[in-house]
């Protein structure tokens, strides 16, 4: 029935936030790619709130940027807000977040998949996996007969797997915001032995501005001077349109417990487990019935539209419901909803079937990156799908696939996380994740990781230059300030440490030494002769560098022993069963997780510490056992 | 592998000597910090399987035993790293003091089995011992660590555990609003919090006191037994003696006159310390000095200042005791059998408020029954009874609260000085993990679980 249509390296099925840098990874690493989507108008859809960044979130930007992924560049062109959170509580949390015009940035990510070499884009609907006699990923068949085949597969389907909407009783199927959902390929999935599981998101209504009294809200305008997500970003756009802030009352809150029983998550309409993070309204105030109020941040959705996210309202209440309780607030009491509220149900993979590079264990060949890996949002997405591509692509041309550790990259901490111990609700990344906060800090995401974009081949020269040039500057500065002396009769010195209310010298000490005082900084130094004309973002670095080096020290001694389990690899086809001394659990679960290092091991949970042990003592008999053959 | 260990390895009880084993990457830098040669020669540049003869030093640089130090260099040792045995004179309080001096200059106190575990996986051991070992392994760590948070039944579990729940409080207030920053919660009170600190690390020294009472059951009561010539020293022991049978008696070192001796007095273990002088003629007041006094005193649990309630109390006497700390002090007016009357014994009781003062005739075997009952209550002050089960007796389990409390100090300066709060949430990590230590909990989602049962976050 099926007609071959073609034949590529590489197929990324959806071009959300995940394909799309899957796809542009394989592409720029030279596979020949495809790229599908059910609508050619979705492409990089941001189906739920008008954001990027925030804690964790805006350090994965970072690290996709540095990598040579494109979310970064895409949102610093499209923003209409920008703020760095968190300033007041030290350098590792510091979090860029940015407001994006939707619109626009779906525009500049259409236009970018459009303009990238070796990347096919088409708008179908997937149907079927194909996977040959070898159980490997063979291509895809579309609902119009079209067969396509390729080495890699990606499959980035978000929430579109069996998708459902439930808006109070009414529900149907489909994906987010009004499309069709891929019933078929689910289906299939399961012929091919994966693993489904099944949960629940949600997204408020969108008002319309012209109905909102917003002189009535508190106004919460963006920063006036713009730190930018991309390293190739010299300037912004200057443009900081705010957003505001209003609460719920106790008359919401009525309106809403009238009418729980018209709550499809009360009713059990809804049978997948949502977020605790991003609970519905419904949900807040039944769970936190002691609250007044809860807080609503209006937040615009670009500037070609009236519509406004009503964050902190996600509700799956009926539609006259939604727009009873909307109407309650303050400045929103003549409210017009311009698209309604509603919960999706998905299907989505049970990640730990899936490898530390996000291809499948079982069927060759198939990556897995985004929302149908259990995760939530657009920056965890976008980092799977960067993953997925540069490893289909490494599979492609026979190389060692890149896993990042979770000493290294929250990246790292993402995928390990949801590969080795899978997840129970849609998994949201948080620094509290991250066992080595202060050394993933957003700030040195381009320390940390051009390097390796480099060597992977995603890295322009020219990026690569720049940041070659950014290290020089960093490393000559940190060696002169550790060589030249403060003297404790220099005026310029004296003077400073008197106006900062800073203890005078009572020797010479290094300019280094001088900087780990809390109250004096780099641009102190400038300010008063010793200091060298340098670019902001090396000044930052010095700065934290030195003040946190004490802290910072301590956790890079931990990552090492850390990463020396890590480096301690465990082969595939070890057998578990006939391990002695491994408890049950422990030898069933790693029999079906087949960790890929000792490391891995530890964290799968019901293995402990003495498993590992025995597993050691297992791999050394085992090596001294060959070494003897 | 890469942390270096330490144990003492030879079993635990009263011998000539006592041998304390370190090993790993770090061994010869951990034994140079307590060990120094006679000929101010460093272990590190001492070649492999040599002895050096030196002394222990304390952290103050004080001496406190005299040892043999071999260096044995990997592979060519019994684990195959670099290992470094410290052999010293026996007797388990003493070897405890030591094991505690090389824990503190870095190493790690040794898993059960780990020496051997090392041996195994650096290939030293034959292979057909291996299913012997790995039986040892599973059957320890993690086990062992759940066997002690089992043996720490009762009042220490659930303050260990209450004091963890607070840290944890924290954690997930100072991380809600790291990972949200916009959210409307109330946020934790700086001051409180300090306070709370504060709090927290007095009922971790309450709950390290009760180790005091749990090593003691284990390695005795270390006691000093002194007072001016003739006032009955030698009977009141041959009266305890009489008593109780001693257990062990006269381990003589072999380069020192310290004699160390066991006695059991109704069920507690006591070491009889620095009684040189008990044989002395010469004045031993003279001799011990106030300085001297002072020094006896942090090192012992209990002093027993013997006075002749005939002879009553000189200035001396009164200036010595007071030179004590009440709560290890105890006098004891012998010879009560020679007196007639009884305003004395008052006299002598006012002269030093706050101090125990019991009257005995170790010769008619007057009071003694009364001795024994009020050391036990001094011993037992913070409300553990012998045999009751919870009490920090396990260096690991003192050492884990230790390193909480260091870490809460940490985090209590923190906020106060006003480091950010990214940097106070790793301290308080820190102190959780090493409670978690004690319990058997590790961190992982606890933190996650934490911050979203008590906050109303999300969009």
């Amino acid at each position: 029935m099926g007609y071959e249509a073609g034949s590529y390296d590489c197929i990324v099925v959806g071009a959300g936030h995940a394909g799309c840098e899957a796809a542009l990874a394989a592409a720029r690493l030279g596979c020949r790619t495809l790229i599908v989507t059910l609508n050619m108008e979705n492409i990089g859809l941001m189906p739920c709130n008008p954001s990027i960044g925030g804690p964790a979130k805006g350090h994965l930007v970072r690290e996709i940027d540095a990598l040579g992924g494109e979310m970064g560049k895409n949102i610093d062109e499209t923003y209409i807000q920008i703020r760095l959170l968190n300033t007041g509580k030290g350098p590792a949390v510091y979090a860029l977040r940015a407001q994006a015009d939707k619109q626009a940035y779906g525009r500049r990510m259409t236009r970018v998949l459009q303009s990238q070499a070796n990347l096919d884009v088409k708008q179908l609907l997937v149907e079927r996996l194909l996977v040959n006699p070898r159980g490997e990923i063979e291509g895809i068949e579309t609902e119009t007969g079209a067969v396509y085949r390729a080495k890699t597969v990606i499959l980035c389907t978000g929430t579109y797997l069996r998708g459902r909407i439930i808006i109070g009783e009414v529900s149907y199927q489909g994906g987010p915001n009004g499309q069709r959902a891929a019933i078929k390929l689910s289906e299939s999935m399961k012929q091919l032995g994966i693993e489904l599981g099944r949960f629940k998101t949600g997204t408020p209504a969108r008002v319309d501005a012209r109905t909102v009294r917003l002189e009535d809200m508190s106004v919460q305008p963006g920063d006036e001077e713009h730190e930018y997500f991309s390293f190739m970003t010299e300037s912004g756009r200057k443009i900081n349109i705010p957003c505001y802030l209003t609460y719920t009352n106790e008359r919401t809150h009525e309106i809403i417990r009238n009418n729980l029983h018209r709550s499809p998550l009360y009713t059990g309409k809804i049978e997948g487990t949502g977020p605790r993070y991003c609970p519905s309204i419904e949900d807040k105030v039944v769970r936190f019935s002691d609250r007044e109020r809860h807080q609503i941040f209006l937040e615009p959705e670009g500037l070609d539209t009236c519509e406004m996210y009503v964050q902190g309202m996600s509700s799956s209440l009926p539609e006259e419901v939604q727009q009873a309780f909307l109407r309650t607030v303050k400045g929103m009491e003549n409210v017009e909803i311009m698209r309604t509220g509603y919960a999706i149900e998905y299907d989505y993979v049970i990640p730990t079937q899936l490898k530390l590079s996000l291809e499948m264990k079982n069927i060759p060949g198939l990556f897995c990156a985004g929302q149908i890996n259990g995760s939530s949002g657009y920056e965890e997405a976008a980092a799977q799908g960067l993953m997925a591509g540069i490893n289909a692509a490494m599979k492609v041309k026979g190389k060692e696939p890149l896993v990042l550790k979770r000493s290294e990259a929250y990246i790292g901490v993402l995928i390990d996380d949801l590969v080795t111990k899978g997840t129970n609700e849609p998994y949201r990344l948080m620094t509290s994740r991250a066992e080595y906060r202060l050394l993933l800090r957003q700030d040195n995401a381009d320390l940390r990781l051009t390097d390796i974009g480099w060597k992977i081949g995603l890295v322009t020269r020219e990026r690569y230059e720049k940041y070659l040039a950014k290290r020089r500057l960093l490393e000559t500065e940190l060696q002169r300030l550790k060589k030249t002396m403060a003297s404790p009769t220099d005026q310029r010195i004296e003077g400073l440490l008197n106006r900062k209310g800073s203890p005078p010298l009572r020797q010479g000490i290094t300019l280094y030494d001088l900087l780990r005082r809390a109250e004096i900084e780099y641009q102190d130094l400038q300010g008063i002769g010793l200091g060298d004309e340098l670019p902001l973002d090396v000044v930052k670095q010095i700065n934290i560098q030195i003040k946190y080096e004490g802290y910072i020290e301590k956790q890079l001694a931990q990552a090492v022993k850390f990463e020396r389990l890590e480096n301690k690899r465990l082969p595939e086809d070890l057998p578990y069963e006939e391990i002695k001394g491994l408890s049950t659990e422990a030898r069933q679960k790693l029999a079906k997780l087949k960790p890929q290092s000792i490391g891995q091991a530890s964290r799968v949970s019901g293995v402990s510490p003495a498993d590992i042990s025995v597993l050691l003592v297992y791999l050394e008999q085992k090596r001294r056992k060959e070494s003897h053959e | 592998m890469d942390d270096t260990i330490a144990a003492v390895s030879t079993a635990p009880g009263a011998a000539g000597i006592g041998i304390i084993r370190i090993s790993g990457p770090e061994a010869e830098k951990i034994a140079d910090r307590v060990f120094t040669s006679k000929r101010g020669a460093k272990l590190k540049d001492r070649p492999s399987y040599t002895i050096t003869f030196g002394i222990i030093v304390d952290e103050d640089g004080k001496p406190i035993d005299e040892a043999l130090a071999l260096v044995m260099r990997g592979p060519s040792s019994f684990t195959g790293e670099d290992v470094v045995e410290l052999h010293c004179h026996g007797g388990m309080c003493l070897l405890q003091r030591i094991l505690e001096l090389v824990l503190k200059a870095g190493a790690r106190m040794a898993e059960p089995g780990e020496f051997s575990k090392r041996a195994f996986l650096n290939g030293k051991l034959d292979l057909t011992r291996a299913e012997a070992i790995m039986d040892v392994i599973s059957a320890k760590t993690v086990d062992a660590v759940k066997a002690a948070a089992r043996n720490l039944r009762g009042a220490v579990y659930d303050e260990i555990k209450a004091i963890k729940d607070q840290i944890m409080e924290y954690i997930a207030h100072l991380e809600a609003d790291i990972d949200f920053p916009e959210e409307d919660f109330a946020r934790q009170d700086n001051e409180r919090m300090v306070q709370g600190l504060i709090e927290m690390g007095e009922r971790i020294n309450e709950l390290l006191k009760t180790y005091d009472s749990g090593r003691i059951i284990k390695y005795g009561l270390k006691t000093v037994l002194t007072g001016r010539p003739n006032v009955g020293k030698s009977s009141l022991l041959n009266a305890l003696l009489k008593e109780r049978r001693a257990i062990v008696t006269d381990i003589p070192g072999t380069t020192r006159d310290t004699i160390e001796e066991y006695y059991n007095l109704g069920g507690i273990p006591l070491v009889l310390i620095d009684t040189a002088g008990l044989r002395e003629t010469k004045d031993e007041v003279e001799r011990l000095g106030v300085e001297k006094a002072k020094e006896v005193a942090e090192e012992a649990d209990l002093i027993l200042y013997v006075i002749d309630a005939s002879e009553g109390i000189t200035e001396g006497d009164l200036e010595l005791i007071k030179g004590f700390p009440a709560d290890k002090m105890l006098v004891v007016l012998n010879k009560i059998d020679l007196l007639d009357e009884n305003t004395e014994e008052k006299e002598i009781a006012d002269d030093l408020p706050g101090y125990h003062v019991l009257h005995i005739s170790a010769k008619k075997g007057i009071g003694l029954r009364d001795l024994e009952e009020t050391i036990r209550q001094m011993v037992f002050r913070h409300g553990f009874q012998a045999g009751d089960g919870p009490m920090i007796n396990n260096i690991r389990q003192k050492d884990a609260l230790e390193k909480s409390l260091q870490a809460l100090a940490a985090a209590r300066e923190g906020i106060q000085k006003g480091t950010p709060s990214d940097l106070v949430a790793i301290d308080l990590r820190q102190a959780w993990m090493n409670l978690g230590e004690i319990t058997g909990e590790t961190l992982d989602e606890s933190i996650i679980d934490a911050i979203f049962s008590r906050f109303c976050l999300g969009k």
